[in-house]
């Protein structure tokens, strides 16, 4: 049985993306699995009674180390924040490349506390800060000084010790540059060292917490339960900064879906599923459901996609105890047919990334052709013809096509970005100034002003001479050469419009980092928490890798 | 140090700054991205061009041929770089191509070894007395090696260099007999008892 990739027109609209859950695909779990048997070290750990000082931590494999410096800062109350336009952080941290020497810690230690302002090297690879939860932290020193555990259900509430503002990679602030490591096997696979840094901060923040209990009371204080520990994750603020990433890095982006359509359309090919499978398919759904009630968010959209999704999910689960059986041929495949007729896309989705819990012989080999060499598509086949330029935008953005952006309504935003900051922001073009600074992330529209140009001109003249006059739709005319070779690359949807929802692309991005714990605060920013329930860096030889649902 | 992820994107930015779309700015940042990488002085002059554009008399070359001449005027570096990498596949078999005044050629140069790639094939690039050879987008030999700023070019020369060897058949000779000297004589025994040994090819 031959199942084809879904539909891009489906797949690539915001509300599907949107509807994206975390899987075997994730990075974060994909990281755990790539670096189970490196060997894991607390170098150093010079910290003072509250918990200030210098850390390192590290994982080696051969001749190849990863070092996590950490500094521990004093922070006024008053000066504690998560949005981006802070300048002060409790914790800030960057990845060296190798073992770093006292030099190296003692340039870092001016460098990184300073984040955005401060100035990396190429032996440096990632770069994040981190703030307290206070009144977390606080109960849990306060506890253990005391020789009890903390209040588990206060923990499992919030979910972690700190929570990261940002984590920079790619060059950013003088960091090193992909180039200069992308043929390394053990980084195959996107983001992979972001996730090395946020994972190694977790074990970062529990030992720091053990270690001012201990100062504080040395004789009775005890240490933070392994369990305990294994239940928090590190928690992370996310804004607009993470949505024209996706817009920007279209053969990227391609990659992640890609490999998350072949996966379920193989898995929809399996002819006969074994009970093991089946099982496992079943448990690792039933138990998810504590995940999502584990939810808070105070934004209506949000609260009516989670409840849909619930009442969804525990449907489903009634269906294949009463009504399903696998005990027939492709039933991944009948069982995604009902889906699609029966349920709301966050469910199908979230179904989608189930399917794919049993099947690692499917799902790993996928993982490794994840990242992308961008450069090799960035020159324009000019040699190519107007008619075959129009073919292709015909073909692969019939829905754009019938978008009419005369109407208010479809034109009415503009991506820009600010200038205190440099992070991106979308902003009303009717009401704010700034319109004539738009970044180029509004490809619905571009892509409609290049069709139409294109049908004035001739059909056998050739893109080189089609741009010659034409080099104000340069960027969309690229985009369109790439969409032909890769169907996902682009959003099927007008990311200017009135109906956009920017957290649909927050939540495509953090999907596939693997993010647990959504906590939407509005639709244009979020909480999330990472690795929560992930094994310890001394379990991680021997664990579980369905730790998600445990 | 900057890295060249930092060098591209403002490279970028600050060419829209100047007025170029944002399809150009990408192609410039690329470029200057692509100069830095070999050790050529890209952020120098684009920093010098873009602040300067406004005083320069600058003509916009769109359609590339044999000769390109300006008057009284110099050629955008970056007009005239986009449309000769956007027009190489039809300017591959010109013998030679000429251009008098670019402004900021030094701008102009990664187009043309981006262009190197695209044919296949390398290109000679010579600005005045500078000279520059394109190898393939992979590295330039050139006899320039200043970080200096070079505000303009009066004679501009492209010369698309044939793929032929660079050596004669004779000295291809020479050293091949050498490497034969790695080989071993097969004796009888050894070609009977070698692989394919004893079948006939005509079954």
């Amino acid at each position: 049985m031959n199942i084809p990739l879904r539909n891009p027109n489906v797949v690539m609209k915001l509300s599907r993306l949107g509807s994206f859950h975390q899987s075997r695909l994730s990075f974060l779990r994909s990281f755990l699995k790539e670096f189970k048997d490196w060997e894991y070290k607390r170098d150093l750990f010079d910290l003072n009674e509250h918990g200030h000082g210098t850390a390192v931590f590290s994982f080696k494999k051969k001749n190849r180390v990863y070092s996590l410096i950490c500094f521990a800062n004093e922070l006024d109350e008053n000066e504690r924040s998560d949005r981006v336009i802070a300048t002060k952080w409790d914790t800030a941290f960057t990845l060296f490349d190798g073992v770093p020497t006292k030099l190296d810690i003692e340039r870092l230690k001016n460098e990184v506390p300073k984040q955005e302002i401060g100035r990396l090297s190429y032996k440096e690879l990632t770069l994040s800060r981190a703030n307290k939860s206070v009144r977390v932290f606080n109960h849990v020193v306060e506890s253990l000084s005391n020789g009890v555990q903390p209040d588990k259900e206060l923990l499992a509430k919030v979910g972690y010790l700190y929570r990261t503002t940002a984590v920079y990679g790619s060059g950013k602030f003088g960091l090193a540059d992909r180039f200069r490591i992308k043929n390394r096997e053990e980084i195959y696979g996107p983001f992979r060292l972001e996730m090395m840094l946020v994972y190694l901060v977790r074990q970062f923040t529990f030992d720091q917490v053990n270690h001012v209990a201990k100062n504080r009371n040395p004789k009775k204080a005890v240490n933070l339960d392994p369990e305990i520990c294994k239940s928090l994750g590190i928690g992370n603020s996310t804004g607009l900064g993470m949505a024209p990433f996706i817009v920007n890095h279209p053969t990227l982006l391609n990659n992640w879906i890609y490999a998350r359509e072949v996966s379920l359309k193989k898995i929809r090919e399996i002819k006969n599923v074994s009970t093991s499978e089946s099982n496992l398919f079943k448990d690792c759904l039933k138990k998810s459901i504590k995940n999502i009630t584990s939810w808070n968010t105070e934004s209506e959209y949000q609260i009516k996609k989670i409840k849909s999704l619930l009442k969804d999910l525990n449907k489903f689960i009634l269906f294949l105890d009463n009504e399903f059986s696998f005990n027939q041929e492709y039933p991944f495949n009948k069982l995604y047919e009902h889906l699609e007729v029966k349920y709301e896309e966050e469910c199908i989705e979230y179904a989608v990334s189930m399917m794919m819990e049993p099947y690692d012989n499917i799902v790993a080999p996928l993982i490794k052709e994840m990242s992308s060499e961008e450069d090799k598509y960035f020159n324009i086949p000019t040699e190519r013809t107007v008619f075959e330029l129009k073919t292709i935008l015909e073909n692969k953005y019939s829905e754009i096509l019938k978008i009419d952006f005369k109407k208010k309504e479809n034109n009415l935003n503009f991506w820009f970005i600010s200038k205190n900051k440099e992070e991106p922001r979308l902003a009303n073009r009717f009401d704010e100034n700034g319109s004539d600074l738009e970044q180029p992330l509004a490809i619905a529209r571009d892509i409609k002003k290049l069709y139409d140009t294109l049908s004035a001109a001739k059909n056998s003249s050739t893109i080189a001479i089609f741009l010659s006059n034409n080099n104000n739709l340069r960027h969309v005319i690229r985009r369109a050469f790439i969409v032909e070779k890769f169907p996902y690359s682009e959003i099927q949807d007008n990311t200017i419009g009135q109906e956009i929802v920017p957290i649909d692309m927050l939540r495509l991005k953090l999907s596939f980092f693997g993010a647990l714990k959504f906590d939407p605060r509005s639709d244009k920013w979020l909480r999330i928490c990472m690795f929560q329930g992930a094994p310890l860096p001394e379990q991680l030889k021997n664990y579980d890798e369905h730790w998600v649902y445990n | 140090m900057k890295s060249l992820s930092e060098i591209d994107t403002v490279s970028k930015r600050s060419s829209r700054a100047a007025g170029y779309s944002w399809g150009i700015a990408e192609e410039v940042g690329k470029n200057v991205r692509l100069l830095e990488f070999f050790s050529l002085p890209g952020i120098k002059n684009l920093n010098s061009f873009l602040n300067n554009k406004k005083n320069i008399k600058l003509e916009n070359l769109s359609l590339i041929t044999e000769d390109n001449k300006t008057n009284n005027s110099q050629y955008c570096p970056v007009i005239a770089g986009v449309n000769f990498l956007d027009q190489i596949k039809s300017l591959e078999n010109l013998s030679e191509i000429n251009f008098k005044n670019i402004a900021y050629p030094i701008l102009f140069l990664p187009f043309v070894s981006r262009a190197s790639e695209i044919v296949g094939k390398r290109i000679l690039l010579k600005l005045d007395e500078k000279e520059f050879v394109m190898n393939f987008n992979n590295c330039i030999y050139s006899n320039f090696s200043k970080q200096e700023i070079v505000k303009t070019a009066e004679r501009v020369s492209i010369k698309i260099i044939k793929n032929e060897d660079s050596f004669t058949e004779t000295e291809w000779k020479e050293l091949y007999k050498l490497s034969e000297e790695t080989f071993v004589e097969e004796n009888e025994s050894l070609k009977n008892s070698g692989a394919g040994a004893g079948l006939t090819d005509n079954d």
